[in-house]
Protein backbone atom coordinates (compact mmCIF):
# COMPACT_ATOMS: atom_id res chain seq x y z
CA UNK A 1 0.00 0.00 0.00
CA UNK A 2 1.35 3.73 -0.72
CA UNK A 3 -0.54 6.79 0.43
CA UNK A 4 0.88 10.04 0.64
CA UNK A 5 1.44 11.87 3.96
CA UNK A 6 -0.87 14.57 3.39
CA UNK A 7 -3.22 12.27 2.69
CA UNK A 8 -3.08 10.38 5.88
CA UNK A 9 -2.97 14.09 7.47
CA UNK A 10 -6.32 14.84 6.16
CA UNK A 11 -7.82 11.83 6.88
CA UNK A 12 -6.81 11.86 10.54
CA UNK A 13 -8.24 15.58 10.70
CA UNK A 14 -11.80 14.35 9.94
CA UNK A 15 -11.67 11.40 11.38
CA UNK A 16 -9.97 12.46 14.61
CA UNK A 17 -8.58 14.77 15.29
CA UNK A 18 -11.51 17.33 14.99
CA UNK A 19 -13.18 15.21 18.41
CA UNK A 20 -10.52 17.35 20.29
CA UNK A 21 -12.77 20.34 20.91
CA UNK A 22 -9.34 22.39 21.45
CA UNK A 23 -8.08 21.91 17.99
CA UNK A 24 -8.38 24.64 15.38
CA UNK A 25 -7.02 24.38 12.00
CA UNK A 26 -5.52 27.26 9.59
CA UNK A 27 -4.52 27.20 6.26
CA UNK A 28 -3.54 29.90 3.72
CA UNK A 29 -6.05 29.17 0.68
CA UNK A 30 -4.19 25.86 0.15
CA UNK A 31 -6.40 23.26 1.99
CA UNK A 32 -7.41 21.36 -0.89
CA UNK A 33 -4.16 20.46 -1.37
CA UNK A 34 -2.77 20.20 1.88
CA UNK A 35 -5.69 18.28 2.91
CA UNK A 36 -6.72 20.20 5.91
CA UNK A 37 -9.75 21.34 4.43
CA UNK A 38 -11.07 18.12 5.38
CA UNK A 39 -11.47 19.51 8.86
CA UNK A 40 -13.84 21.88 7.65
CA UNK A 41 -16.33 19.34 6.99
CA UNK A 42 -16.01 17.83 10.07
CA UNK A 43 -15.77 21.32 11.99
CA UNK A 44 -16.67 23.96 10.29
CA UNK A 45 -16.55 26.30 12.96
CA UNK A 46 -12.93 25.57 13.86
CA UNK A 47 -11.70 25.92 10.42
CA UNK A 48 -9.79 29.21 9.51
CA UNK A 49 -8.75 29.87 6.00
CA UNK A 50 -6.76 32.71 6.11
CA UNK A 51 -5.85 33.69 2.73
CA UNK A 52 -3.05 33.94 1.03
CA UNK A 53 -1.08 35.58 4.17
CA UNK A 54 1.00 32.89 5.79
CA UNK A 55 2.98 35.42 8.10
CA UNK A 56 -0.43 36.77 9.39
CA UNK A 57 -1.46 32.72 9.66
CA UNK A 58 1.12 31.84 12.08
CA UNK A 59 0.52 34.90 14.55
CA UNK A 60 -3.22 34.01 14.65
CA UNK A 61 -2.30 30.07 15.41
CA UNK A 62 -0.03 31.66 18.17
CA UNK A 63 -2.70 34.17 19.27
CA UNK A 64 -5.47 30.92 19.29
CA UNK A 65 -2.91 29.06 21.34
CA UNK A 66 -2.16 31.49 24.34
CA UNK A 67 -5.94 31.22 24.90
CA UNK A 68 -5.82 27.26 25.04
CA UNK A 69 -6.55 26.17 21.57
CA UNK A 70 -4.15 23.93 20.03
CA UNK A 71 -3.93 25.26 16.31
CA UNK A 72 -2.50 23.39 13.28
CA UNK A 73 -1.16 25.66 10.85
CA UNK A 74 -0.83 24.08 7.34
CA UNK A 75 0.63 25.31 3.84
CA UNK A 76 3.25 24.48 1.78
CA UNK A 77 6.86 24.02 3.37
CA UNK A 78 8.30 26.86 1.22
CA UNK A 79 6.04 29.10 2.77
CA UNK A 80 5.55 27.75 6.23
CA UNK A 81 9.29 28.17 7.08
CA UNK A 82 10.23 30.93 4.15
CA UNK A 83 7.97 33.40 4.11
CA UNK A 84 6.79 33.22 7.37
CA UNK A 85 10.33 32.24 9.22
CA UNK A 86 10.46 34.91 11.83
CA UNK A 87 6.76 34.62 12.48
CA UNK A 88 7.61 31.39 13.92
CA UNK A 89 10.47 32.34 15.17
CA UNK A 90 9.14 35.34 17.25
CA UNK A 91 5.50 34.77 17.49
CA UNK A 92 5.36 30.86 18.15
CA UNK A 93 9.50 29.55 19.25
CA UNK A 94 10.18 32.52 21.50
CA UNK A 95 7.02 32.81 23.83
CA UNK A 96 7.00 28.81 23.49
CA UNK A 97 3.32 28.56 22.39
CA UNK A 98 1.51 25.28 21.63
CA UNK A 99 1.33 25.30 17.32
CA UNK A 100 1.45 22.65 15.48
CA UNK A 101 2.71 23.51 11.95
CA UNK A 102 1.44 20.82 9.73
CA UNK A 103 3.89 21.81 6.04
CA UNK A 104 2.90 19.87 3.32
CA UNK A 105 4.74 19.99 -0.08
CA UNK A 106 7.94 19.45 1.55
CA UNK A 107 10.88 18.31 -1.04
CA UNK A 108 12.14 17.75 -4.47
CA UNK A 109 8.69 14.95 -4.39
CA UNK A 110 6.36 18.79 -5.16
CA UNK A 111 7.07 17.51 -8.88
CA UNK A 112 6.43 19.42 -11.21
CA UNK A 113 5.47 22.94 -9.50
CA UNK A 114 9.45 22.79 -9.81
CA UNK A 115 12.52 24.90 -7.55
CA UNK A 116 10.76 27.63 -6.50
CA UNK A 117 8.03 25.55 -4.65
CA UNK A 118 10.19 22.53 -3.42
CA UNK A 119 11.57 23.08 0.29
CA UNK A 120 14.98 21.26 0.40
CA UNK A 121 16.05 23.71 3.83
CA UNK A 122 12.79 23.57 5.98
CA UNK A 123 14.64 21.32 8.30
CA UNK A 124 17.38 22.95 8.71
CA UNK A 125 15.71 26.19 9.34
CA UNK A 126 13.28 24.51 12.04
CA UNK A 127 15.92 22.58 13.44
CA UNK A 128 17.81 25.49 14.69
CA UNK A 129 14.89 27.10 16.56
CA UNK A 130 15.02 26.98 20.05
CA UNK A 131 11.82 25.27 21.50
CA UNK A 132 10.73 23.67 18.56
CA UNK A 133 9.97 19.88 17.93
CA UNK A 134 10.84 18.84 14.00
CA UNK A 135 9.51 15.52 13.00
CA UNK A 136 9.31 14.07 9.35
CA UNK A 137 7.32 11.48 8.88
CA UNK A 138 8.47 8.12 6.74
CA UNK A 139 4.79 7.31 5.80
CA UNK A 140 1.30 7.84 6.22
CA UNK A 141 0.76 5.85 9.30
CA UNK A 142 3.80 7.41 11.02
CA UNK A 143 2.41 10.62 9.93
CA UNK A 144 -0.89 9.79 11.75
CA UNK A 145 0.59 8.72 14.92
CA UNK A 146 3.47 11.47 14.67
CA UNK A 147 0.29 13.95 14.48
CA UNK A 148 -1.59 12.34 17.23
CA UNK A 149 1.18 12.80 19.46
CA UNK A 150 2.08 16.11 18.44
CA UNK A 151 -1.66 17.03 19.18
CA UNK A 152 -0.92 15.82 23.22
CA UNK A 153 2.37 17.25 23.54
CA UNK A 154 2.50 20.94 24.56
CA UNK A 155 4.65 23.31 22.47
CA UNK A 156 5.44 23.90 19.15
CA UNK A 157 5.77 21.45 16.44
CA UNK A 158 6.98 21.02 12.72
CA UNK A 159 5.76 18.23 11.31
CA UNK A 160 6.69 17.83 7.70
CA UNK A 161 4.54 15.78 5.00
CA UNK A 162 4.73 15.39 1.55
CA UNK A 163 2.72 15.60 -1.69
CA UNK A 164 3.64 12.02 -3.50
CA UNK A 165 2.43 8.71 -2.16
CA UNK A 166 5.14 6.87 -0.49
CA UNK A 167 4.91 3.50 0.36
CA UNK A 168 4.03 2.23 3.48
CA UNK A 169 6.63 0.72 6.23
CA UNK A 170 5.05 0.52 8.89
CA UNK A 171 1.41 -1.22 9.92
CA UNK A 172 -1.21 -0.78 12.17
CA UNK A 173 0.46 -1.68 14.92
CA UNK A 174 2.86 0.94 14.81
CA UNK A 175 3.68 2.24 17.86
CA UNK A 176 5.35 6.09 17.25
CA UNK A 177 7.75 6.77 20.33
CA UNK A 178 8.12 10.29 20.62
CA UNK A 179 12.12 11.27 20.19
CA UNK A 180 13.15 7.97 20.10
CA UNK A 181 14.95 6.64 16.57
CA UNK A 182 13.22 3.09 15.01
CA UNK A 183 15.78 0.28 13.84
CA UNK A 184 14.08 -1.02 10.40
CA UNK A 185 16.93 -3.95 10.22
CA UNK A 186 19.51 -5.17 12.49
CA UNK A 187 23.13 -4.92 10.67
CA UNK A 188 26.63 -4.69 11.59
CA UNK A 189 28.83 -3.99 8.58
CA UNK A 190 27.07 -0.14 7.65
CA UNK A 191 24.45 2.12 9.56
CA UNK A 192 21.93 3.68 7.08
CA UNK A 193 20.29 6.84 9.21
CA UNK A 194 17.23 7.86 6.68
CA UNK A 195 14.27 10.08 7.46
CA UNK A 196 10.88 10.79 5.80
CA UNK A 197 10.55 9.17 2.44
CA UNK A 198 14.23 8.03 2.07
CA UNK A 199 13.60 5.48 5.48
CA UNK A 200 11.52 3.40 2.50
CA UNK A 201 14.83 3.73 -0.13
CA UNK A 202 17.70 2.96 2.72
CA UNK A 203 15.34 -0.54 3.24
CA UNK A 204 15.81 -1.54 -0.17
CA UNK A 205 19.14 -0.18 -0.14
CA UNK A 206 19.44 -2.96 2.77
CA UNK A 207 17.94 -5.93 0.45
CA UNK A 208 20.49 -4.71 -2.13
CA UNK A 209 23.57 -4.47 0.33
CA UNK A 210 21.97 -8.10 2.10
CA UNK A 211 22.62 -9.79 -1.58
CA UNK A 212 25.88 -8.63 -1.76
CA UNK A 213 26.69 -10.34 1.88
CA UNK A 214 26.83 -6.40 3.54
CA UNK A 215 24.50 -5.98 6.81
CA UNK A 216 22.87 -3.07 6.96
CA UNK A 217 21.53 -1.71 9.51
CA UNK A 218 18.81 0.69 8.94
CA UNK A 219 17.55 3.18 11.24
CA UNK A 220 14.00 5.74 10.49
CA UNK A 221 15.17 8.95 12.36
CA UNK A 222 11.14 10.37 12.38
CA UNK A 223 12.26 13.07 14.85
CA UNK A 224 14.99 15.12 14.03
CA UNK A 225 14.87 17.61 17.12
CA UNK A 226 15.10 16.08 19.69
CA UNK A 227 17.38 13.66 18.31
CA UNK A 228 17.92 10.01 19.82
CA UNK A 229 21.56 10.91 19.73
CA UNK A 230 21.87 7.32 22.04
CA UNK A 231 20.55 5.61 19.11
CA UNK A 232 22.55 7.22 16.48
CA UNK A 233 25.83 6.54 18.80
CA UNK A 234 25.38 3.30 19.24
CA UNK A 235 24.77 2.58 15.54
CA UNK A 236 27.83 4.72 14.68
CA UNK A 237 29.97 2.43 17.20
CA UNK A 238 28.53 -0.72 15.87
CA UNK A 239 29.21 -0.11 12.01
CA UNK A 240 31.83 1.94 12.11
CA UNK A 241 30.22 4.15 8.96
CA UNK A 242 26.89 5.93 8.88
CA UNK A 243 24.91 6.98 5.16
CA UNK A 244 22.47 9.34 6.00
CA UNK A 245 19.40 9.70 3.75
CA UNK A 246 17.19 12.80 3.38
CA UNK A 247 15.45 14.15 0.94
CA UNK A 248 16.03 18.15 1.85
CA UNK A 249 19.47 19.88 1.35
CA UNK A 250 22.77 18.03 2.96
CA UNK A 251 23.14 21.03 4.63
CA UNK A 252 21.60 21.69 8.08
CA UNK A 253 19.07 18.52 8.32
CA UNK A 254 19.60 15.17 9.69
CA UNK A 255 23.39 14.65 8.01
CA UNK A 256 24.14 18.10 9.65
CA UNK A 257 22.23 16.84 12.94
CA UNK A 258 23.63 13.08 12.88
CA UNK A 259 27.00 14.60 12.52
CA UNK A 260 27.12 17.51 15.25
CA UNK A 261 26.07 14.25 17.43
CA UNK A 262 28.97 11.98 15.79
CA UNK A 263 31.57 14.42 15.98
CA UNK A 264 31.51 15.22 19.64
CA UNK A 265 31.07 11.58 20.46
CA UNK A 266 31.77 8.80 17.91
CA UNK A 267 33.86 10.24 15.12
CA UNK A 268 33.27 7.41 12.27
CA UNK A 269 33.09 7.97 8.46
CA UNK A 270 29.46 9.47 7.18
CA UNK A 271 28.38 9.72 3.69
CA UNK A 272 25.37 12.22 2.76
CA UNK A 273 22.54 11.08 0.54
CA UNK A 274 20.57 14.34 0.48
CA UNK A 275 20.16 17.55 -2.17
CA UNK A 276 23.71 18.99 -2.95
CA UNK A 277 23.04 22.34 -2.41
CA UNK A 278 21.34 23.20 -5.10
CA UNK A 279 17.81 24.04 -6.02
CA UNK A 280 14.86 21.41 -7.45
CA UNK A 281 12.90 21.55 -10.81
CA UNK A 282 10.07 20.64 -12.73
CA UNK A 283 9.76 16.93 -13.27
CA UNK A 284 8.08 13.86 -12.02
CA UNK A 285 8.55 13.41 -8.28
CA UNK A 286 10.15 9.73 -9.27
CA UNK A 287 12.80 11.12 -11.72
CA UNK A 288 13.86 14.21 -9.81
CA UNK A 289 14.82 11.66 -7.14
CA UNK A 290 17.11 9.85 -9.86
CA UNK A 291 18.45 13.35 -10.88
CA UNK A 292 19.33 14.48 -7.52
CA UNK A 293 20.95 10.60 -6.53
CA UNK A 294 18.02 10.12 -4.14
CA UNK A 295 17.96 6.52 -4.58
CA UNK A 296 18.74 3.28 -3.13
CA UNK A 297 21.27 2.59 -6.12
CA UNK A 298 23.09 6.00 -4.60
CA UNK A 299 22.49 4.38 -1.28
CA UNK A 300 23.80 1.33 -1.74
CA UNK A 301 26.99 2.83 -3.52
CA UNK A 302 27.99 5.04 -0.27
CA UNK A 303 27.41 2.13 1.68
CA UNK A 304 29.62 -0.11 0.20
CA UNK A 305 32.57 2.44 -0.29
CA UNK A 306 34.70 2.03 2.79
CA UNK B 1 -20.85 64.33 40.86
CA UNK B 2 -18.77 66.91 40.02
CA UNK B 3 -16.27 66.19 42.83
CA UNK B 4 -16.41 62.64 41.57
CA UNK B 5 -15.73 63.44 38.37
CA UNK B 6 -12.89 66.04 39.29
CA UNK B 7 -11.68 63.45 41.90
CA UNK B 8 -11.42 60.83 38.93
CA UNK B 9 -9.49 63.21 36.82
CA UNK B 10 -6.85 64.32 39.09
CA UNK B 11 -6.11 60.71 40.33
CA UNK B 12 -5.79 60.12 36.34
CA UNK B 13 -3.66 62.54 35.33
CA UNK B 14 -1.31 62.09 39.04
CA UNK B 15 -0.77 58.89 37.90
CA UNK B 16 -0.09 59.93 34.07
CA UNK B 17 2.83 61.67 35.70
CA UNK B 18 3.86 58.80 37.69
CA UNK B 19 4.28 56.52 34.70
CA UNK B 20 5.73 58.85 33.00
CA UNK B 21 8.64 59.31 35.47
CA UNK B 22 8.99 55.60 35.99
CA UNK B 23 9.45 55.41 32.11
CA UNK B 24 12.30 57.89 32.45
CA UNK B 25 13.48 56.33 35.52
CA UNK B 26 13.79 53.15 33.68
CA UNK B 27 15.26 53.63 31.27
CA UNK B 28 18.34 55.95 32.96
CA UNK B 29 18.32 53.05 34.93
CA UNK B 30 19.00 50.73 31.85
CA UNK B 31 21.42 53.33 29.98
CA UNK B 32 19.06 52.06 26.78
CA UNK B 33 15.48 51.78 25.25
CA UNK B 34 12.76 53.86 23.66
CA UNK B 35 11.13 56.92 25.70
CA UNK B 36 9.48 58.40 22.77
CA UNK B 37 7.03 56.13 21.74
CA UNK B 38 6.76 54.95 25.38
CA UNK B 39 5.51 58.13 26.64
CA UNK B 40 3.69 58.53 23.49
CA UNK B 41 1.39 55.70 24.42
CA UNK B 42 0.83 55.86 28.08
CA UNK B 43 -1.90 57.75 28.75
CA UNK B 44 -3.84 54.90 26.50
CA UNK B 45 -2.14 52.47 29.00
CA UNK B 46 -3.39 54.83 31.99
CA UNK B 47 -6.59 54.00 31.25
CA UNK B 48 -6.65 50.48 29.58
CA UNK B 49 -5.08 49.10 32.90
CA UNK B 50 -6.56 51.43 35.46
CA UNK B 51 -10.43 51.77 33.71
CA UNK B 52 -11.58 49.64 30.91
CA UNK B 53 -9.55 46.30 31.51
CA UNK B 54 -11.30 43.19 33.17
CA UNK B 55 -7.95 41.96 34.55
CA UNK B 56 -6.97 40.72 38.17
CA UNK B 57 -3.17 41.51 39.05
CA UNK B 58 -3.30 38.39 41.39
CA UNK B 59 -4.35 36.04 38.68
CA UNK B 60 -2.29 37.34 35.26
CA UNK B 61 -3.90 34.22 33.67
CA UNK B 62 -7.18 34.26 34.66
CA UNK B 63 -9.45 32.91 31.69
CA UNK B 64 -11.90 35.55 31.16
CA UNK B 65 -9.47 38.53 31.29
CA UNK B 66 -9.43 41.07 29.16
CA UNK B 67 -6.59 40.67 26.75
CA UNK B 68 -3.58 43.47 25.68
CA UNK B 69 -0.75 43.54 22.78
CA UNK B 70 1.89 45.47 22.50
CA UNK B 71 2.46 45.58 18.98
CA UNK B 72 5.01 47.67 18.94
CA UNK B 73 7.08 46.27 21.58
CA UNK B 74 9.63 48.26 21.84
CA UNK B 75 7.42 50.50 24.05
CA UNK B 76 7.79 47.96 26.76
CA UNK B 77 8.81 50.70 29.41
CA UNK B 78 5.21 51.72 29.42
CA UNK B 79 3.82 48.54 29.77
CA UNK B 80 5.98 47.67 32.50
CA UNK B 81 5.07 51.00 34.06
CA UNK B 82 1.48 50.18 34.01
CA UNK B 83 1.54 46.51 34.68
CA UNK B 84 3.63 47.93 38.22
CA UNK B 85 1.31 50.41 39.52
CA UNK B 86 -1.31 48.18 38.91
CA UNK B 87 0.17 45.84 41.14
CA UNK B 88 1.13 42.81 38.92
CA UNK B 89 5.67 42.96 39.84
CA UNK B 90 7.04 45.04 42.70
CA UNK B 91 8.34 48.39 41.69
CA UNK B 92 12.05 46.94 41.89
CA UNK B 93 11.92 45.14 39.07
CA UNK B 94 11.42 48.33 37.13
CA UNK B 95 14.77 49.28 37.95
CA UNK B 96 16.40 45.85 36.09
CA UNK B 97 15.29 46.78 32.86
CA UNK B 98 17.32 45.39 29.93
CA UNK B 99 19.65 43.64 32.44
CA UNK B 100 21.47 40.21 32.67
CA UNK B 101 19.28 37.56 34.21
CA UNK B 102 16.40 40.52 35.03
CA UNK B 103 12.18 39.66 34.61
CA UNK B 104 11.96 42.43 32.16
CA UNK B 105 13.24 42.17 29.00
CA UNK B 106 14.11 44.85 26.30
CA UNK B 107 10.76 43.73 24.40
CA UNK B 108 7.89 42.31 26.49
CA UNK B 109 7.87 38.62 26.93
CA UNK B 110 5.44 36.47 28.13
CA UNK B 111 6.94 33.99 29.63
CA UNK B 112 8.46 36.25 31.93
CA UNK B 113 6.24 39.05 33.04
CA UNK B 114 3.04 38.65 34.73
CA UNK B 115 0.48 40.71 32.77
CA UNK B 116 2.28 40.61 29.49
CA UNK B 117 -0.50 38.49 27.23
CA UNK B 118 1.90 38.65 24.07
CA UNK B 119 5.69 38.48 23.36
CA UNK B 120 6.37 41.13 21.24
CA UNK B 121 8.71 43.69 19.93
CA UNK B 122 9.65 42.36 15.99
CA UNK B 123 6.96 44.74 14.58
CA UNK B 124 4.31 43.91 12.47
CA UNK B 125 3.23 40.58 14.86
CA UNK B 126 0.88 41.78 17.11
CA UNK B 127 -2.08 42.21 15.60
CA UNK B 128 -2.27 38.53 13.89
CA UNK B 129 -2.06 37.66 17.79
CA UNK B 130 -4.72 39.63 19.01
CA UNK B 131 -6.70 38.35 15.96
CA UNK B 132 -6.06 34.57 17.21
CA UNK B 133 -7.17 35.59 20.30
CA UNK B 134 -10.25 36.82 19.67
CA UNK B 135 -10.95 33.98 17.50
CA UNK B 136 -10.75 32.13 20.49
CA UNK B 137 -12.97 34.30 22.41
CA UNK B 138 -15.31 34.02 19.79
CA UNK B 139 -14.79 30.38 19.45
CA UNK B 140 -15.47 30.07 23.23
CA UNK B 141 -18.32 32.59 23.10
CA UNK B 142 -16.34 34.68 25.59
CA UNK B 143 -17.06 37.79 26.57
CA UNK B 144 -13.36 39.22 26.64
CA UNK B 145 -12.32 41.93 24.54
CA UNK B 146 -8.61 42.52 23.20
CA UNK B 147 -6.81 45.52 22.92
CA UNK B 148 -3.65 46.18 21.05
CA UNK B 149 -1.24 49.30 20.37
CA UNK B 150 0.31 49.40 16.92
CA UNK B 151 2.79 52.45 16.32
CA UNK B 152 2.25 54.80 12.94
CA UNK B 153 5.80 53.49 11.94
CA UNK B 154 4.48 49.65 12.32
CA UNK B 155 2.31 49.86 9.82
CA UNK B 156 4.24 49.90 7.18
CA UNK B 157 4.69 46.21 8.24
CA UNK B 158 2.94 44.07 5.28
CA UNK B 159 1.47 41.72 7.85
CA UNK B 160 -0.53 44.65 9.75
CA UNK B 161 -2.63 44.64 6.58
CA UNK B 162 -2.94 40.74 6.21
CA UNK B 163 -4.18 41.06 10.02
CA UNK B 164 -6.30 44.28 8.98
CA UNK B 165 -8.26 41.91 6.31
CA UNK B 166 -8.32 39.01 8.65
CA UNK B 167 -10.03 41.11 11.59
CA UNK B 168 -12.66 42.21 8.89
CA UNK B 169 -13.32 39.21 7.57
CA UNK B 170 -13.78 37.39 10.58
CA UNK B 171 -16.02 40.15 12.22
CA UNK B 172 -13.51 40.66 15.24
CA UNK B 173 -15.73 43.29 16.94
CA UNK B 174 -13.96 41.87 20.17
CA UNK B 175 -10.34 43.52 18.86
CA UNK B 176 -9.78 47.57 19.23
CA UNK B 177 -6.40 48.76 18.32
CA UNK B 178 -4.91 51.97 18.83
CA UNK B 179 -2.58 53.16 16.47
CA UNK B 180 -0.17 55.85 17.79
CA UNK B 181 0.08 58.63 15.70
CA UNK B 182 3.33 60.12 16.78
CA UNK B 183 4.50 61.02 13.74
CA UNK B 184 8.04 59.82 14.06
CA UNK B 185 10.02 56.68 13.68
CA UNK B 186 13.95 55.90 13.71
CA UNK B 187 15.24 56.88 10.65
CA UNK B 188 12.80 60.32 10.69
CA UNK B 189 9.19 61.24 10.19
CA UNK B 190 7.18 58.96 8.68
CA UNK B 191 6.28 61.13 5.87
CA UNK B 192 10.56 61.29 5.27
CA UNK B 193 10.54 57.22 5.78
CA UNK B 194 7.46 55.91 4.03
CA UNK B 195 4.15 57.68 3.91
CA UNK B 196 1.32 56.01 6.11
CA UNK B 197 -1.23 58.64 5.87
CA UNK B 198 -3.93 58.50 5.21
CA UNK B 199 -4.04 55.89 8.26
CA UNK B 200 -7.93 56.63 9.03
CA UNK B 201 -9.14 56.20 5.10
CA UNK B 202 -6.82 52.85 4.92
CA UNK B 203 -8.76 51.18 7.99
CA UNK B 204 -11.98 52.00 6.89
CA UNK B 205 -11.32 51.18 3.29
CA UNK B 206 -10.38 47.53 5.24
CA UNK B 207 -13.72 47.70 6.84
CA UNK B 208 -12.62 48.70 10.38
CA UNK B 209 -14.79 51.43 12.78
CA UNK B 210 -12.57 54.41 12.55
CA UNK B 211 -12.10 56.93 15.86
CA UNK B 212 -9.95 59.86 15.48
CA UNK B 213 -8.79 60.84 18.84
CA UNK B 214 -5.80 62.95 20.34
CA UNK B 215 -4.05 60.21 22.35
CA UNK B 216 -3.61 62.32 25.39
CA UNK B 217 -7.08 63.46 25.91
CA UNK B 218 -8.39 61.22 28.74
CA UNK B 219 -12.16 61.98 27.97
CA UNK B 220 -11.54 61.26 24.39
CA UNK B 221 -10.03 57.53 24.93
CA UNK B 222 -12.72 57.09 27.14
CA UNK B 223 -15.30 57.48 24.81
CA UNK B 224 -13.19 56.02 21.57
CA UNK B 225 -12.93 53.14 24.30
CA UNK B 226 -16.87 52.95 24.61
CA UNK B 227 -17.98 53.77 21.12
CA UNK B 228 -15.50 51.03 19.84
CA UNK B 229 -16.74 48.63 21.90
CA UNK B 230 -20.59 49.27 21.11
CA UNK B 231 -19.40 48.58 17.36
CA UNK B 232 -20.79 45.41 16.43
CA UNK B 233 -19.45 42.57 13.31
CA UNK B 234 -16.21 44.88 12.34
CA UNK B 235 -12.96 45.81 14.36
CA UNK B 236 -12.28 48.67 15.85
CA UNK B 237 -9.07 51.36 14.66
CA UNK B 238 -8.39 54.17 16.81
CA UNK B 239 -6.10 56.37 15.36
CA UNK B 240 -5.01 58.20 18.23
CA UNK B 241 -2.49 61.45 17.74
CA UNK B 242 0.02 61.86 19.70
CA UNK B 243 3.34 63.32 20.97
CA UNK B 244 6.32 61.30 21.00
CA UNK B 245 8.12 62.17 23.88
CA UNK B 246 4.69 63.99 25.62
CA UNK B 247 5.39 65.36 29.01
CA UNK B 248 9.09 66.23 28.69
CA UNK B 249 10.30 68.97 26.63
CA UNK B 250 13.04 68.19 25.27
CA UNK B 251 12.00 65.06 24.08
CA UNK B 252 8.61 66.09 22.56
CA UNK B 253 8.86 65.79 18.79
CA UNK B 254 12.46 64.93 18.70
CA UNK B 255 13.21 62.04 16.21
CA UNK B 256 16.65 61.82 18.14
CA UNK B 257 14.53 60.31 21.38
CA UNK B 258 12.91 57.35 20.01
CA UNK B 259 15.75 55.00 21.03
CA UNK B 260 18.08 56.54 23.73
CA UNK B 261 18.40 56.73 27.37
CA UNK B 262 18.49 59.71 29.25
CA UNK B 263 21.82 60.79 30.58
CA UNK B 264 21.15 61.24 34.94
CA UNK B 265 21.12 65.44 34.37
CA UNK B 266 18.55 64.43 31.67
CA UNK B 267 16.98 62.32 33.96
CA UNK B 268 16.81 64.82 36.64
CA UNK B 269 15.19 67.24 34.56
CA UNK B 270 12.77 65.17 33.37
CA UNK B 271 11.63 64.21 36.29
CA UNK B 272 11.20 67.99 37.98
CA UNK B 273 9.07 68.57 34.72
CA UNK B 274 6.93 65.42 35.51
CA UNK B 275 6.02 66.61 39.19
CA UNK B 276 8.62 64.99 41.17
CA UNK B 277 8.88 66.37 44.72
CA UNK B 278 5.56 68.22 43.76
CA UNK B 279 3.12 65.74 44.72
CA UNK B 280 1.93 64.01 47.96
Amino acid sequence: MAMATRAAYGKLLETELYKNPRVVVLDADLGNATKSASFKKAAPERYFNMGISEADMMGTAAGLATAGKIPIASTFAIFATGRAFEQIRNSICYPKLNVKIAATHAGLTVGEDGGSHQAIEDLSLMRSLPNMTVINPADAKEAQEALKAAVDYEGPVYIRLGRAEVPDIHDDSYQFQWGKGEILREGSDVGIIATGIMAAKALEAADALEAKGIHARVINIHTLKPLDEELVIETAKMTGHIVTCEEHSVIGGLGSAVSEVLVRHCPVKQDFIGVDDCFGQSGKPAELLEKYGLTAAAIVKAAETK
Amino acid sequence: MNIDCNTVKMETEKRARQLRRNIVRMLTEAGSGHPGGSLSIIDILNVLYFETMHIDPAQPKMADRDRFVLSKGHAAPALYAALQARGYFAEEELWKLRKTGAMLQGHPDMKKVPGVDMSTGSLGQGLSAANGMALAAKLDKAPWQVYVIAGDGEIQEGQIWEAAMSAAHYHLDNVMLFVDCNGLQIDGTNDEVMTVNPVSDKFKAFGWNVIEINGHDYEAIRGAIAAGKSVKDKPTAVISHSVKGKGVSFMENQVGWHGKAPSPEQCAQALKELGEGGEA
